[in-house]
């Protein structure tokens, strides 16, 4: 864990709302897709812990969505400009072998399973968004060759609901799950499931620290009290309490 | 060169500079960033005497220059931190350590300090939590009651005991002499100010439990007087606290009045905030003509 000057080499939007920033700098300590980093702005007091979408020892990837001071913040910043980061932060998925992972993405909780999809090579991915407009990185998962499966609550692309609609619509067969999203579509996910099938799931809480120092987020999980910052934001599902 | 260290009702400190209570976890969280021996003392977070989860997210709310905490002493209760916590941090930490307890009765906070007594090298009691009901700040906004607890704590333990004051009262400074009749060693000033937000979106509070306790830069002025009117009102020492960011807010807080000055929310905006400051206040007191951080500072001298 450490701060660190990241130069901004992009910063555009891809979707509503949703931003794409890649960052250049030493980010050799992020080990597993699902890690975060907490980002320092200017003109706001805490830091931004934001996910990683992909990354390799040089740089690093974040999707974003602009939901307040500081997201908005974010998007008005140039290229060439410097960011200080706070890396590598949180657990991250532990990628295990299955014959048929299904990756599950919610809004902008789509980001981290891009790097995650590209470590299990052979994932099937439903993605879920309230609209076709709000949808990022179709193509991108279908490059890795993963199958992948659209929801929109509208019906403007795929199955018309939520992403246990698209499920159940395209007869998903999966012997494992990996999911990030608002916490309705997670919760949905696994009663559908019925604990039939294993998974990980990743969290997201309002941060202090984001290191584990303040107990700023953390959820009562059955293994105990659990930081979202520090021992997750990943967890397992049979340690969720819903 | 500057002479920085600095008695606390005895015990000697090689700086003034103390991670505040709550920021530092119970010490190990900051190991990637410095090492921890480079502080003065460090500050445990808040201990009660049976293990508590705390309060429901979201316990965080973001403010101008500062933030609204909600966490309500999360903490695996006083056992387990003699058990667990002080031993882990003793093995890679040895400079003094600072308890910080917090109870629901004055029987809680005397059975509290009587356990933890012989881990620690200061009790700093807490009177001041906004984040609980029926306890923690109850304490702290009436006289007599902290006066109590502050005997009860003192007839366990030979050790200093800093009352923690809140900023939540009419006037700290007669809460801050009651505290020093019953025999209190030292006081720290101040804990947050009871604070709110509102999700203007979701037409609710920010924080689940609706309101909190606001620390950071704004509160420094405040926080700086409070030190300044009790400081010259009392007779043992005061540690100062509250939105201090820097060397020159350190000598600030000291030239209130306090002896020593504890560090917050700042650092975790800059987990190495503490580090920068014990390097840059020598450099700062030397600029300032001082050889000492001692009582040459204060405004008002006792």
């Amino acid at each position: 864990m450490k701060t660190a000057l990241f130069e901004i080499i992009e910063n555009q939007p891809i979707a509503h709302d949703i931003f794409r920033m890649r960052l250049v700098g030493d980010a050799h300590g992020i080990s597993a897709p699902g890690q975060f980093v907490n980002i320092a702005l200017e003109g706001c007091f805490l830091r931004r812990p934001i996910s990683v979408s992909d990354y390799d020892d040089h740089g690093l990837t974040l999707i974003y969505k602009v939901v307040g001071r500081g997201t908005e913040k974010m998007s008005t910043l140039h290229v060439g400009e410097m960011l200080d980061v706070m890396l590598p932060l949180g657990n991250g998925f532990t990628v295990a072998s299955h014959q048929h992972p299904l990756v599950v993405g919610g809004g902008v909780g789509i980001a981290p399973l891009y790097a995650l999809t590209k470590r299990l090579g052979n994932a099937t991915v439903v993605l879920g968004v309230r609209s076709k407009e709000d949808l990022f990185f179709e193509r991108e998962f279908s490059a890795l060759g993963a199958k992948v499966f659209i929801a929109t609550e509208d019906g403007t692309l795929g199955t018309k609901g939520f992403v246990t609609d698209a499920i159940r619509e395209n007869d998903i067969n999966f012997d494992y799950f990996y999911t990030c999203g608002p916490m309705p579509m997670m919760k949905a996910l696994v009663a559908m499931i019925r604990s039939t099938t294993s998974g990980q799931l990743s969290f997201e809480e309002r941060m202090g620290c984001g290191f584990g120092a303040c107990m700023g987020c953390s959820l009562q999980m059955r293994s105990g009290s659990r930081r979202v910052c520090k021992d997750g934001p990943v967890f397992n599902m049979e340690d969720v309490v819903w | 060169m500057v002479d920085t260290r600095v008695s606390l009702a005895g015990v000697m400190l090689q700086n003034p500079i103390i991670p505040a209570s709550g920021v530092y976890g119970f010490g190990g969280e900051f190991r990637d960033f410095y090492d921890p021996n480079i502080l003065g003392a460090i500050c445990l977070k808040g201990t009660t005497l049976e293990p508590r989860f705390g309060n429901p997210t979201p316990r965080i709310a973001e403010c101008t220059a500062g933030m609204i905490n909600s966490v309500g002493l999360q903490n695996p209760g006083v056992d387990a931190v003699i058990a667990h916590e002080i031993p882990a941090l003793r093995e890679f930490y040895h400079q003094p350590i600072i308890a910080n307890i917090s109870g629901f009765s004055v029987d809680e906070y005397r059975e509290c300090c009587r356990r933890i007594d012989a881990h620690v090298d200061i009790i700093e009691v807490n009177v001041s939590c906004p984040n609980v009901h029926n306890g923690g700040m109850t304490f702290g906004t009436d006289a007599h009651c902290a006066a109590e607890v502050t005997k009860a704590v003192k007839s366990v333990t030979k050790k200093p005991v800093f009352i923690k004051l809140t900023p939540n009262v009419t006037d700290i400074v007669p809460i801050a002499r009651a505290c020093e009749d019953a025999g209190a060693d030292g006081l720290t000033l101040v804990n947050t100010f009871l604070g709110m937000r509102i999700d203007i979106h979701r037409h609710r509070p920010v924080l689940a439990n609706v309101m909190g306790g606001f620390s950071g830069p704004a509160i420094f002025p405040i926080a700086l007087r409070m030190v300044y009117q009790v400081a010259n009102e009392v007779h043992i020492p005061v540690m100062g606290c509250g939105g201090v960011r820097s060397a020159s807010d350190v000598v600030e807080m000291m030239m209130a009045g306090a002896t020593a000055v504890q560090i917050g929310a700042a650092t975790l905006r800059d987990p190495i905030l503490c580090k920068t400051i014990i390097e840059e206040l020598p450099v700062l007191l030397n600029k300032l003509g001082y050889e000492r951080c001692d009582n040459s500072l204060r405004l008002c001298r006792q």
